[in-house]
C-alpha cells in the first residue's frame, strides 16, 4: 500500500462529501419550500441508495468514461439522502414561533431562510453530512473498479495475490479513516446540539 | 447502446445469473437474520455484554463487503459458500442492531405487565417483545437485503457468477451493453425487494402498532 492510494482515496471522499453537501441542502431546501415535492425527492433519493453501488457506478461509466469522475459522481448520487432527508425535516422542525417571528419582523422568505432556519435546522444537517461522509468511505472502494484508484485497489490486488497483508492494511486503513471522521465529526454534532 | 439482439442472445445466461444472484441474497440474508435475532435476544438478557458488544459491532460495520468476500475467498477458496458464508456475516450486523435497540426500547411497563398476567420468560418474549419490536427488526432487514444485493455483485470477482458477471466483463472488455445488462436487473431486485419487504413490515406489525406509522 502507497500513500497515494489514502490520498486518492481521501480525494475521492472529499469531492463527493463536498458536491453531496451542495447539492443536498439544495434539495432539502428546495423540498422544504415545496411540500408536494417532498414525496417525490425523497423517493429519488431513496432509489440512488437501493441500487447497488457497482450498478450506479457501471452505469455511469458508460457516460463519463472510467476516471474519478464517474466514482465522485456515482458517491454523490449514492449519499445525497442524508442529507437532503435531514435538511428537509430539520427546517420543518424549526419552531412555528420563531418562523412567526421572523416573518413578524418583516424578513422576506429567503432571508428568513438563510438568517433562522437554516442555522437552527444546522445540527440535523450537520448529522446528515456526518452519516453521508462516513458511508462515502466504504463505497468508495467500489471506485477502483471503474478507473477511480483508491484503496479499492489495495483490497483488489490483494485479494487477487492472495496477500493477506494488503487486505489488512487497506482494511485498517478504511476503518481507521471512517471511525476518525465519526468520531470528529460526532464530537463537533454534540458542540453544535449543547448551544442548541 | 440498447441492442436488442444481445439481449435475446444473452437471455438464458442473464435469467441464469438473475437467478444465481437472487440465491445467494435470499439464503445469506435469511441465515443472517435468524442468527442475527438470536444474537439480539441473547443480548438483550445480558445487558453488560452488549454494552462492549455493541459499540464494536458498529466498528465491524465500516468494514466493507469486499474484504470479508476477500478474506475468505483466501481461507476457503473460490467457492459458492465463501459468497454466502461472507454476506451472511455482512447481513447479521444491521438486524443485530435493530433487533437489539428494538428489544430494549420495548416499554419496561408493558413486559411488567405480561409478568402481572402471569406470562413465563418465553411468554413475554414471544407475545410482547418481539412482536413490539417487529417494525425495528423488519428496518434492519432490509438494510441487510439492500445492502447484500449490492455486495452480492462482487461475487463475479472470484467467479461465483451472479450479476456482477455482467457488470465485470463489461467494465473490463469495456462493453457498454453487458453493463447495462447487468446493472438494471441488479438495480430492480434491490427495489422491488425494498417494496416487498416494506409491505412485509406493514401486514407483520400488530395491529394495534399500526396507526402510528
Amino acid at each position: 500500500m502507497k500513500i497515494e492510494h489514502v490520498i486518492q482515496h481521501l480525494y475521492l471522499v472529499l469531492m463527493a462529501a463536498f458536491f453531496t453537501i451542495v447539492f443536498g441542502i439544495l434539495f432539502g431546501i428546495l423540498a422544504y419550500m415545496f411540500p408536494k415535492l417532498r414525496r417525490y425527492v425523497i423517493f429519488v433519493f431513496d432509489l440512488f441508495q437501493t441500487i447497488p453501488t457497482l450498478a450506479t457506478l457501471g452505469l455511469l461509466m458508460v457516460i463519463f468514461g472510467a476516471s474519478p469522475t464517474t466514482v465522485i459522481v456515482g458517491l454523490t448520487l449514492y449519499n445525497l439522502l442524508p442529507v437532503v432527508r435531514n435538511t428537509m425535516v430539520g427546517l420543518i422542525d424549526v419552531s412555528p414561533a420563531i418562523k412567526e417571528a421572523a416573518e413578524g419582523m418583516g424578513m422576506p422568505k429567503l432571508i428568513k431562510l438563510i438568517k433562522v432556519e437554516l442555522p437552527l435546522a444546522f445540527p440535523l444537517i450537520f448529522a446528515g453530512m456526518r452519516i453521508s461522509i462516513v458511508n462515502s468511505i466504504g463505497s468508495a472502494v467500489m471506485g477502483f473498479f471503474v478507473g477511480g484508484g483508491g484503496l479499492g485497489y489495495v483490497l483488489y490486488r490483494g485479494i487477487r495475490t492472495m496477500n493477506f497483508r494488503f487486505i489488512a492494511e487497506g482494511t485498517l486503513t478504511l476503518m481507521a479513516m471512517a471511525i476518525l471522521v465519526d468520531v470528529i465529526m460526532n464530537y463537533y454534532e454534540e458542540k453544535l446540539t449543547l448551544k442548541k | 447502446m440498447f441492442d436488442l439482439d444481445m439481449w435475446i442472445r444473452y437471455l438464458p445466461r442473464l435469467i441464469n445469473a438473475i437467478m444465481t444472484h437472487f440465491m445467494y441474497v435470499i439464503v445469506s440474508v435469511s441465515i443472517g437474520s435468524i442468527i442475527a435475532i438470536v444474537l439480539a435476544i441473547l443480548l438483550s438478557r445480558s445487558k453488560k455484554m452488549a454494552k462492549y458488544l455493541i459499540p464494536i459491532l458498529g466498528i465491524f460495520q465500516t468494514i466493507p463487503g469486499i474484504v470479508f468476500i476477500g478474506v475468505l475467498f483466501i481461507y476457503i477458496g473460490m467457492t459458492p459458500y465463501t459468497v454466502i458464508i461472507a454476506l451472511s456475516i455482512y447481513a447479521i450486523l444491521p438486524v443485530l442492531k435493530n433487533a437489539y435497540t428494538g428489544i430494549i426500547n420495548v416499554d419496561e411497563s408493558l413486559i411488567e405487565a405480561g409478568r402481572g398476567c402471569g406470562m413465563n420468560q418465553w411468554i413475554i418474549l414471544f407475545r410482547i417483545e418481539l412482536p413490539m419490536a417487529i417494525n425495528s427488526i423488519i428496518t434492519g432487514i432490509r438494510m441487510s437485503t439492500i445492502y447484500t444485493v449490492s455486495w452480492a455483485v462482487l461475487a463475479a470477482m472470484i467467479g461465483q457468477g451472479g450479476l456482477g458477471e455482467f457488470i465485470y466483463i463489461g467494465i473490463n472488455s469495456n462493453m457498454k451493453q453487458f453493463i447495462v445488462m447487468g446493472s438494471i436487473p441488479a438495480a430492480l431486485m434491490a427495489i422491488g425487494l425494498g417494496m416487498l419487504i416494506d409491505k412485509l413490515q406493514t401486514i407483520l406489525t400488530p395491529r394495534g402498532l399500526r396507526r402510528e406509522t
